[in-house]
């Protein structure tokens, strides 16, 4: 397994700092790399993918530096966020010239592989320049995977797409990171990196502001009440009963059911099942409603 | 020599308009050759004009700017020279490739024309001359243009100042600076393999080669140690 690693990597532009003493480890599986826009996102792409220096700290791709070694291009595949591409080159022929490239033992088989990977075999012989952004941005991806790289990093790799495609494009991506591959992916759409991955690095201001699974972030963030939504039998009575807890904070009782903000998420969950049977009530629903990686980001944004 | 990479530069650059641009001056060199000759004026009148002064000072360097800047530059500017440098390729490879290209597009592109006005204004002797003092500028104009294209943003503008300002301004003023003029290497070639009164060479034979070949060289390894540092522009969203 080839890992990306970070240690107190920056990156500044004259007196702007772009990326502020970032470390981080990846591993295999799908890691998303979130941030509002001007975060560093694409910074911290373009130094992990060799184009850019780090001003200071150390950048390893598979244990090598990134930086002037054209030699991580053989274990990382790449899809920039500029969708730049030869437009007078057919798919075919933009795949195949990239697995040359890379000194393949047999490039037409890869180039075939690949193409067939995102779907793009029925167009392979069209001019780039008349395929619609999706179907570049796949043949851009056909591109990136044609030597099988253990690292892959995408900067917005949905763009563009539609939705069938971009669903294609997540099993994809799913299915590199479940057989090993160490594979990041930079968005801002949420669903998108809710619906691909778990694990996230939160990049906010240049600096990293979170890292794993962002349901664990969330719980590690003891400061902000867990809400919860819940229906019962009698959510009246259940709402009295909850206030004599000490994890819950507050609640709100509307025709909808109830909401409760609980200050300690273990604590609550422990207690709700004994209040329930205590006051012999059924509960019929119980959904933390701000664990959804959107809650979490808008919370770390807004820290 | 990677001929992948210089298969898609060549189809980059035939596929651009600017390749079009490389057209006119040896259109105009042609027409001007045979109208003098067809109004019967005697070659001393009009041949180092029309040679030097619009061949060698202007169609080779313009030539070999717009070639050897677009071989890389333009690629550079769209941003698709990320996919040739995201392959675990040595810089060297790339650099090699686009040169042979530059040099050879340019050669081409100059040496036919130059050959034919050559004959038509001496002899075959003389066209043959003019055509590898071509190949000749071709090689160190494409070390020289290739290296700006990674040196600047603006490598047209400064390679304009370098034929405009270095070679033709500086070059007619102050003779000292002819020894570092790509434009008088390939006179001193010219008049080498065909010495006639049309060329007049300022520059002495060893100078002229040793110099085209710094120029090449010293523009190839400047070239390689810039693409080895290439930066994506720096984005921060």
């Amino acid at each position: 397994m080839k890992t990306v690693e970070l240690t107190n990597v920056s990156r500044w532009y004259g007196n702007v700092v772009a990326i502020n003493n970032v470390t981080m480890t990846l591993g295999s599986g799908v890691t998303g790399l979130l941030g509002p826009n001007g975060a560093g996102k694409t910074t911290l792409l373009h130094m992990m993918s060799g184009f850019l220096a780090p001003s200071q700290g150390e950048l390893l791709i598979g244990g090598e530096p990134a930086w002037r070694n054209p030699g991580i291009y053989r274990h990382l595949g790449l899809v920039s966020e500029r969708e730049a591409v030869h437009g007078f080159l057919t798919a075919w022929e933009f795949v195949l010239a990239s697995a040359k490239l890379h000194k393949l033992p047999q490039p037409e088989q890869a180039a075939r592989r690949a193409i067939e990977l995102v779907e793009m075999t029925d167009a392979q012989s069209r001019r780039i320049e008349t395929f619609s952004k999706g179907m570049r941005q796949r043949t851009r991806v056909a591109a990136a995977l044609v030597h099988d790289p253990e690292i892959l990093l995408l900067d917005e790799p949905f763009n563009g797409m539609d939705p069938r495609q971009r669903l294609h494009m997540m099993e994809l991506l799913h299915q590199m990171g479940s057989s090993g591959r160490t594979v990041l992916f930079s968005s801002h759409i949420l669903e998108e990196v809710e619906e691909v991955s778990g694990t996230v690095q939160v990049i906010v201001a240049g600096r990293l502001a979170a890292s794993g699974d962002y349901r664990t972030i969330r719980r590690l963030m003891t400061h902000r009440p867990h809400v919860f939504a819940i229906r019962s039998t009698d959510d009246r009575r259940l709402a009295v009963a909850l206030m004599h807890e000490e994890s819950v904070n507050g609640l709100d009782l509307d025709q909808g059911g109830l909401t409760v903000r609980a200050g300690d998420y273990g604590a609550f969950t422990r207690a709700l099942p004994k209040i329930a049977l205590r006051e012999g009530l059924r509960v019929r629903q119980l959904i933390p409603s701000d664990e959804s990686l959107e809650s979490v980001f808008a919370y770390l944004i807004t820290a | 020599m990677n001929l992948t990479i210089a298969g898609i530069t060549a189809r980059g650059l035939f596929g651009r308009r600017r390749f079009l641009l490389l057209f006119p001056l040896p259109v105009l060199l042609l027409v001007l050759t045979l109208a003098a000759k067809g109004a019967g004026v005697a070659p001393d009148h009009w041949a180092p004009s029309v040679i030097d002064g619009m061949g060698f000072a202007v169609m080779v360097p313009v030539i070999a700017l717009i070639v050897g800047t677009g071989v890389l530059g333009s690629e550079i500017d769209d941003g698709t020279v990320v996919h040739i440098l995201a392959k675990p390729l040595p810089r060297h490879q790339i650099i090699v490739a686009k040169l042979v290209v530059a040099a050879g597009i340019t050669a081409v592109t100059s040496a036919v024309p130059m050959f034919i006005v050559g004959v038509l204004v001496d002899s075959v002797r003389f066209g043959v001359a003019l055509a590898v003092a071509c190949l000749v500028a071709a090689l160190g104009y494409s070390g020289v243009f290739l290296a700006m294209s990674l040196l600047t943003r603006r490598p047209v503008l400064v390679g304009l100042l370098y034929v405009l300002i270095w070679e033709a301004l500086l070059g007619n003023v102050l003779t000292g600076t002819r020894v570092l003029s790509i434009h008088q290497y390939a006179l001193t070639v010219t008049h080498a393999i065909a010495p006639n009164d049309l060329i007049k060479a300022h520059v002495g034979l060893p100078a002229a080669i040793a110099m085209t070949g710094v120029f090449l060289v010293g523009g190839a390894l400047l070239a390689i140690d810039r693409l080895r540092s290439f930066s994506v522009a720096g984005e921060t969203s």
